[in-house]
């Protein structure tokens, strides 16, 4: 496959690993942002055959992690009732809630649906007009297009039964939670490409301003993360920060226009609960007033729902770089893909769940 | 009565709960639809039980339920893959594959012409693999009761004495080896779901291996253990081997064959290729030393992807029960057991 293939080539991969290895003079630690990225690296066993002093630090950029318990408990509430269907990307069907997963509701009679795409949720609206359909929205940068698109084709269409449950994060402000955090260990971030392909980064050249790091818009095959490092170890090792673009076959400074005129048309900037880390001031998105129809939270009256989270869970630290996922006492033993305390050991994505399914004993 | 090809259903387009009832309706259904596809000198009889004489040597017996949605997808229906299943589970026992069951849970309402067709695939896919469907029975369920047409098909085959496969009979150094492309099937159903928007050209890969099997038992009877990875793909299959034989199995990421319009839809849903399911495949562990004969074999089959059959892996007596990949890179990972329904990714 075109743009696949050659950025899975060993050969390129090994050529760009001997380049970091005879750059890297001393340790640095860098953090890959994407759970996309952290699944590319487990799962071809990149951090296996790094130089020793490049250490790699799992960051809090998958969705189905930092998506608060709260969100799903309402998710739960809503499904539970008569003549709701919620529509939910795959993954977030097995995260746990207070309770129980949306799996188990559904294994109870509830009508959940896997659905590929947002606009999926709208047509399922538009084919049941006596019931309502409700999609849990949530993501990054990357999933908050589309979820905005659903939201103006539902009002062009005058569906009055589709409404979004929503829990949109973005990237920039917890990479700033993080390097204004005390015990930041991370020298260099690769960010996410996907996430740059809407965004643009500007908003990263501020960050690497302000604390003087090096970002790297870096892609998800192995070569692609490889020339991530590389560049972020080049900066370090010669003392620059900056925003390089390691994914330039993709990302542009400006980001993708439609794709941000759709967002801030239906969405307004918001402070949003990240499970595990907490509150991070601006760091989300939530419906504008004038879209306040479309919202499940209010069509619903759950926003009171208040969740109970393990204790045992460190996934906070997992999703901060303070702890790697096997540092966690619960990891492998009281936690695991089956029976999850913590998101991140659920999603494809989640750091605990790419360390249990790739390195687990080996 | 003419019994040469499937006549149209006189009175209905649907089935009705009294062709489930034991009377008129129900024979008419069976003289109508299954006998015309199905008939041969046992299931004519029509009693109770089918009456059949099994020649020397061990036999091999295996039951499987069919409940894939939808009903009919690129390269097959639930028809073929009922037959194909069954088997393929006896095949790769060693067993030659002689008499099937067929048991049919029909929904109300449940249209004729396709219920037609199901039974022509069956038929022709029985006599592709050279077995005769000699009993039978159907239920029809109410409305809402059943997802179209559920089918289970039971088998009976016979295994040569001198043949003893087994996933416990693994031993260290024997080559892996998989007969084609890898998540064909599993793919091709998944893409052709209501509710996935895009359209692909991936085809179903069921079909029978007995032919190609005993082919291999004649010329390599060495081969230590067989298995069709089904549900749960080579991920599942490998484990199972591990975890049977106690011993470890090495795969190289690099030989695993996939095709890359199946790679590119498990790219697009975040689905790993190795756990999706495979309905005309077989995994052969044999010694080292006979594995290009095998594989040989596997591609002179006439299999649309025996061209991609390949050595895969090894077993070792490192990492007991796990199953570890390769990467092209030079790291290792762990191919672990599927958990279960596959959930496609956020992003």
């Amino acid at each position: 496959m075109k743009y696949i293939d050659e950025y899975r080539d060993p050969t390129r991969a090994r050529a760009i690993l001997a380049e970091i290895a005879k750059t890297v003079t001393r340790p640095w630690t860098i953090m890959e942002i994407c759970g996309g990225q952290t699944h590319s690296i487990i799962r071809n066993g990149i951090d296996q055959v790094l130089p020793d002093a490049v250490r790699l630090l799992h960051g809090p950029g998958c969705p189905v992690c930092v998506t608060p318990i709260e969100t799903l408990d309402r998710a739960l509430s809503i499904a539970s009732r008569s003549g709701v269907v919620l529509a939910s990307f795959g993954d977030m069907l097995r995260v746990p809630g207070s309770e129980k997963d949306l799996l188990t509701a559904r294994s109870e009679g509830a009508d959940v649906r896997i659905v590929y795409s947002s606009l999926e949720a709208v047509k399922i609206a538009r084919d049941n007009p006596g019931k309502e359909v409700v999609f849990l929205a949530v993501g990054f940068e990357t999933t908050a297009p589309g979820n905005a698109m659903a939201v103006l084709q539902a009002e062009r269409e005058g569906l009055d039964n589709f409404s979004e449950l929503v829990s949109q994060f973005m990237v920039p402000p917890a990479m700033h939670a993080i390097l204004s955090s005390g015990d930041c260990a991370v020298d260099g971030f690769l960010a996410a490409g996907h996430v740059c392909t809407v965004t643009g980064y500007e908003a990263y050249e501020a960050l690497a301003d302000t604390f003087h790091v090096p970002i790297v818009p870096t892609g998800f095959e192995p070569v692609d993360i490889l020339a991530g490092i590389l560049r972020a170890v080049t900066m370090l090792e010669s003392g620059m920060s900056g925003v390089e673009n390691e994914y330039a076959r993709v990302v542009e400074r400006e980001g993708n226009l439609t794709a941000r005129s759709a967002v801030e048309e239906v969405f307004e900037v918001s402070d949003r609960q990240w499970r595990g880390i907490g509150v991070i001031p601006r760091s989300g998105l939530c419906l504008r007033k004038r879209f306040a129809v479309f919202d499940a939270e209010e069509r619903f009256d759950v926003a009171s729902i208040q969740p109970v989270e393990s204790p045992l869970c460190r996934s906070g630290d997992v999703l901060r770089g303070i702890v790697k996922p096997d540092e966690c006492p619960a990891f492998g033993d009281g936690c695991t893909p089956l029976s999850p305390l913590g998101a991140p050991m659920v999603s494809g994505e989640g750091a605990c769940a790419a360390y249990f399914k790739y390195q687990r004993k080996v | 009565m003419d019994l040469q090809c499937p006549a149209p259903h006189s009175r209905h387009e649907t089935v009705q709960m009294a062709h489930g009832a034991g009377g008129v309706l129900s024979r008419e259904l069976t003289r109508t639809v299954f006998l015309p596809s199905f008939g041969n000198s046992i299931l004519d009889m029509l009693d109770d039980q089918a009456r059949i004489s099994l020649g020397p040597g061990k036999i091999a017996f295996t039951t499987d339920t069919f409940v894939v949605s939808p009903l009919f997808f690129p390269g097959g229906n639930i028809g073929d893959l009922a037959v194909n299943g069954t088997v393929n589970d006896l095949a790769v026992g060693g067993a030659v594959p002689l008499y099937l069951s067929a048991g049919f849970v029909i929904e109300e309402g449940f249209f004729f012409s396709d219920l037609t067709k199901i039974v022509s695939a069956m038929a022709t896919a029985a006599a592709a693999a050279g077995v005769s469907i000699v009993t039978g029975d159907t239920k029809v369920v109410g409305k809402g009761q059943c997802d179209g047409i559920f089918i289970n098909t039971s088998g009976i085959g016979l295994i040569e004495d001198r043949f003893d496969l087994s996933c416990k009979n693994l031993r260290e150094g024997d080559a892996i080896l998989v007969s084609g492309s890898l998540g064909d099937h599993g793919m091709a159903v998944m893409t052709a779901r209501e509710g996935l928007s895009f359209q692909s050209e991936i085809s179903s890969d069921t079909v029978a291996l007995n032919r190609m099997i005993s082919s291999i038992l004649r010329d390599v009877p060495e081969v230590h253990a067989m298995r069709d990875p089904t549900r749960g793909g080579l991920a599942s299959t490998l484990n199972e081997l591990a975890d049977a034989s106690g011993k470890g199995i090495v795969v190289e990421e690099d030989r695993l064959p996939v095709r890359p319009e199946v790679q590119g839809a498990c790219e697009l849903l975040g689905i790993d290729p190795l756990t999706v399911a495979n309905e005309g495949k077989v995994v052969v562990a044999v010694p080292q030393k006979r594995a290009e004969d095998v594989l040989r074999i596997m591609q002179g089959h006439e299999d649309a992807s025996s061209g991609m059959a390949a050595i895969i892996g090894t077993v070792v007596k490192e990492h007991p029960g796990m199953v570890v990949v390769r990467t092209a890179l030079g790291g290792r990972r762990i191919l672990d057991m599927p958990l279960g329904e596959q959930l496609p990714r956020i992003c």
